[in-house]
């Protein structure tokens, strides 16, 4: 069980292979790989720049590592995001979930990525040809993706 | 006597102790204000992170930018996510931010 915040690229293979090597007790391994894009409403992406809170950043996602936990029966997880400037086809997120039964790591990815989107800490800013560059805005859908959940809060929001 | 010159030593006993916080800024916020942290003495008359928002505002054109969308800008108060109504009091580190946008 970790969460990790980092420049550097990370590797959904090897990061899957660390958490099961030598374990005969996972029947299911579900991994989420979030990418940037870059195409923007037609507009062509230079670059993502990913700020965050240094601090609340592993605080927060600890909370909801730890929430997915109690939620869900699952044997390990790991969420990986990345900060600083990425380019279009670079990974920004990662998550890993392993359980016994699939459902559990099904569910254990969706709930982490929607709570990781709408309480951990980072912000976006995109940068387009012609350097100009624009705060991403929050996106309802992503709210109501989190509310789905039940609503109960995991922190005091 | 400004409030920022007397001790802590020099205050009366009946008088509380005045509350010194870190502010950081993220984001926009962050531009807006131009900075990304300060120290701050909280004013006797605030007492929720709401109140604390709204005082920070008048400081200047750069913070009334920052927080002129106050519906729109987040807090935390000791790296946890709370509401405006929050009680300041006995908090070390208040952030403001736009809604986050991570993942």
């Amino acid at each position: 069980m970790a969460v990790r915040v980092q420049q550097e690229p990370f590797d959904a293979a090897a990061e899957t292979e660390a958490l099961t090597r030598g374990r005969t007790d996972v029947g299911g391994v579900v991994t989420f790989t979030g990418l940037v894009r870059g195409d923007v409403d037609g507009r062509s992406l230079v670059s993502l720049t990913l700020e965050h809170y240094p601090g609340m950043t592993e605080a927060e996602l600890g909370r909801i590592e730890a929430e997915a936990r109690k939620r869900f029966d699952l044997i390990d997880c790991v969420l990986v995001h990345r900060v600083g400037e990425l380019t279009p086809g670079e990974g920004i997120v990662l998550v890993v979930v392993l359980s016994r039964h699939r459902q559990a790591a099904f569910e254990a990815a969706e709930f982490l990525m929607d709570y990781l989107k709408t309480r951990a800490p980072f912000w976006k800013k995109e940068t387009f040809v012609g350097g100009e560059g624009n705060w991403v805005d929050a996106r309802d859908s992503d709210n109501r993706a989190e509310a789905r959940w039940g609503g109960e809060s995991i922190t005091q929001k | 006597m400004p409030s920022d010159m007397m001790t802590s030593g020099d205050a009366p006993a009946s008088r509380a102790a005045e509350q010194r916080v870190t502010v950081r800024y993220f984001a926009w916020v962050r531009e807006r204000v131009g900075r990304s942290e300060e120290q701050v003495t909280v004013p006797p008359s605030v007492a929720t992170v709401g109140e604390f928002a709204r005082w920070l505002a008048t400081r200047g054109p750069e913070y009334a930018e920052a927080f002129k969308r106050a519906d729109v800008v987040r807090a935390a108060l000791d790296q946890v996510h709370v509401k405006p109504s929050a009680p300041l009091a006995g908090a070390r580190e208040v952030a403001f931010f736009p809604p986050v946008t991570g993942g």
